[in-house]
């Protein structure tokens, strides 16, 4: 299985799902013959593909729109927003290269404001799946959903397996009274990897997939501040809008006073290099996560 | 052409200016205690007379109905003739205009959809062709007969969406889409042709793909025979360039560039009413060129 796969799968059983691109076909190379007219191709226009997905959406139909994230998320903002977001229609955006995953493309094609755009919008929902085996867990909710809905697209295997998805709910994979690290997409196979590295300097560590940005699941991450001396938020995104701001404002509407670490980008792009050498560049893998969580001041 | 299920079917075009007029008394009730887009509202009240009366397959009784037309409001600043000609119509109780600006109700200076016959809301330009695109679209894929007109001002042909939106109505053949332009050779502060020059008009649309037919956007005469000929070509976009007159039927506010956004006192706005009857000049003393 994998991302077409799901989509033929849906949308043979579900005429109402249209699959919409910006001629981004990366993933979609092999639906223009399964879904015929079904997959409209617009070209290098990211708000006409929005605007007609509402109109679409206004005839009943469920459009799936596809372009790299940049331009999904900023060209056609006002779109997404003014047309989608007003209307609350089901349009759903599956974003490509977001985050670390534009690697080489340089900060025109860095979508590291995405989540903070996204979920300003009102009635929008968010998701960050962690690897493509939790993507395709969670897509087939995530489109039933009567909701818009933006998805950060992964097709990165990992050996990891998920949990079922339910909307609003973060994936708790352990838990621990040091230090728990919340963390979404591609960064988390990362995370995973820091746990050991941390448990072998003593610390007990717990570890959440926050694939659900918005609605965020506040019980987990309220849990996670009771039960754990130290929060590390984990996002290859801005500081600013992304999920250690989400932590910060689901803390401080239960009250709660939490000591919180947060590795992301703080006012800056991040160097455009391949994925792995941008990791170890920006300070993300998993030894250095260890090691910046582990920074004295920080223990 | 087909009148079947309007509440309202005037015989001549006699009865359509008629009832043009009383859109038109409604429009300058509007503007005032907050005011309203009087010039850019009166320069289509022709058009939406004209549309909802003789052209679109549509009415109250048929909101929901998949087959009806679709009329999407692009230049949503105009929304006062729209509001007016349903009303009118009696798609909703004339008094509910009253509410205009009013915290009870929706009726505000741009489209809501609460409103019946609002297909979808507007105030950004250059958004409601790509809709349009997309709800035609759908409709092909349904093998349906029904068209989907798109109002937009002039002014509004600066956004590059607009562009975008005719290439691809073009790629994919739309000719159940059809582009009004409401010529009023203005834009918000200024003539078009003195800040962003549109013309030549026609030749841009052509070159982007569609079948362009101009004629007088107060004449219904031209309007019957040029809408009855939709659309003009097969498997192209259509579009019409409807010149019209910003603030047209009152000569006071007509074609002046500080008369955009108008927020007039009760006394000009009865007089005005008297100009749009033909009586004497209005006197204006009211601010102008209030910009919103």
């Amino acid at each position: 299985m994998n991302y077409q796969e799901l989509i033929r799968q849906i949308a043979l059983n579900d005429e109402r799902i249209i699959v919409m691109t910006a001629e981004n076909r990366a993933v979609l190379r092999e639906l223009p013959p399964v879904l015929g007219e079904r997959f409209i191709d617009v070209g290098i226009a990211e708000q006409t593909m929005i605007g007609a997905a509402a109109g679409l959406a206004l005839r009943g139909r469920i459009p799936i729109c596809h372009a790299l994230a940049p331009f999904l998320i900023y060209r056609a903002y006002e779109f997404v927003r003014t047309d989608v977001g007003i209307a609350h229609l089901p349009v759903k955006l599956s974003s490509w290269i977001a985050g670390f995953l534009s690697e080489a493309n340089g900060p025109t094609h860095q979508a590291i404001e995405d989540v903070a755009l996204m979920r300003a919008i009102p009635g929008m929902t968010v998701f960050c799946p962690a690897d493509e085996a939790d993507m395709l867990a969670m897509l087939p909710a995530i489109w039933a959903s009567p909701d818009p809905a933006y998805v950060r697209l992964i097709v990165r295997k990992t050996d990891y397996t998920h949990a079922p998805f339910e909307i609003g709910k973060a994936e708790v994979i352990r838990e621990g009274s040091d230090i728990t690290l919340l963390v979404y997409g591609l960064l988390f196979e990362e995370a995973r990897q820091t746990v050991p590295l941390l448990e072998q300097e003593g610390l007990s560590v717990g570890l959440i997939n926050m694939r659900s940005l918005k609605p965020v699941d506040e019980e987990a991450i309220v849990r996670a501040a009771k039960t754990s001396k130290r929060l590390v938020t984990i996002e290859d995104h801005l500081l600013t809008g992304g999920l250690y701001s989400i932590v910060a404002e689901v803390l401080l509407k239960h009250g709660l006073s939490a000591e919180v670490q947060p590795l992301a980008l703080e006012e800056r792009w991040f160097h455009p290099a391949l994925l792995s050498d941008v990791l170890a560049h920006e300070g993300f893998t998993a030894e250095q996560l260890a090691r910046r969580i582990t920074l004295p001041g920080w223990v | 052409m087909t009148t079947d299920s309007l509440s309202f079917s005037p015989a001549s075009h006699a009865d359509l200016a008629q009832l043009a007029l009383r859109v038109r008394e409604h429009i300058l009730r509007m503007s005032t205690d907050g005011g309203c887009f009087t010039g850019a509202s009166l320069s289509c009240a022709d058009l939406f007379v004209f549309l909802y009366t003789r052209f679109l397959r549509i009415g109250p009784d048929r909101l929901s109905d998949p087959e009806r037309d679709y009329l999407l409001l692009s230049k949503g600043h105009d929304v006062p003739a729209l509001y007016a000609t349903l009303a009118e119509l009696g798609w909703i109780p004339v008094e509910r205009l009253k509410n205009h600006l009013k915290t009870n109700d929706f009726i505000y200076w741009h489209p809501n959809r609460h409103l019946p016959g609002v297909e979808f809301h507007s105030g950004s330009l250059g958004h409601l062709p790509a809709v349009g695109v997309g709800i035609a679209l759908d409709i092909k894929l349904r093998c349906g007969q029904n068209r989907v007109v798109v109002v937009t001002g002039d002014g509004e042909l600066d956004e590059g969406s607009v562009w975008e939106a005719l290439l691809v109505a073009s790629a994919y053949r739309l000719d159940n889409l059809v582009i009004v332009v409401d010529r009023n050779h203005f834009q918000a502060n200024l003539p078009t042709e003195e800040l962003i020059p549109l013309e030549p008009l026609a030749p841009k649309f052509e070159a982007f793909g569609c079948a362009v037919e101009r004629i007088s956007g107060h004449d219904f005469a031209q309007m019957e025979v040029t809408f009855s000929r939709l659309p003009f070509q097969t498997g192209k976009p259509s579009v019409i360039i409807a010149d019209t007159i910003r603030g047209k039927g009152v000569p006071s506010i007509e074609a002046r560039a500080d008369r955009w956004f108008c927020n007039f006192t009760h006394e000009e706005v009865e007089a005005l009413l008297g100009e749009l009857r033909g009586e004497a000049q209005a006197h204006l003393t009211s601010e102008t060129l209030t910009v919103r």
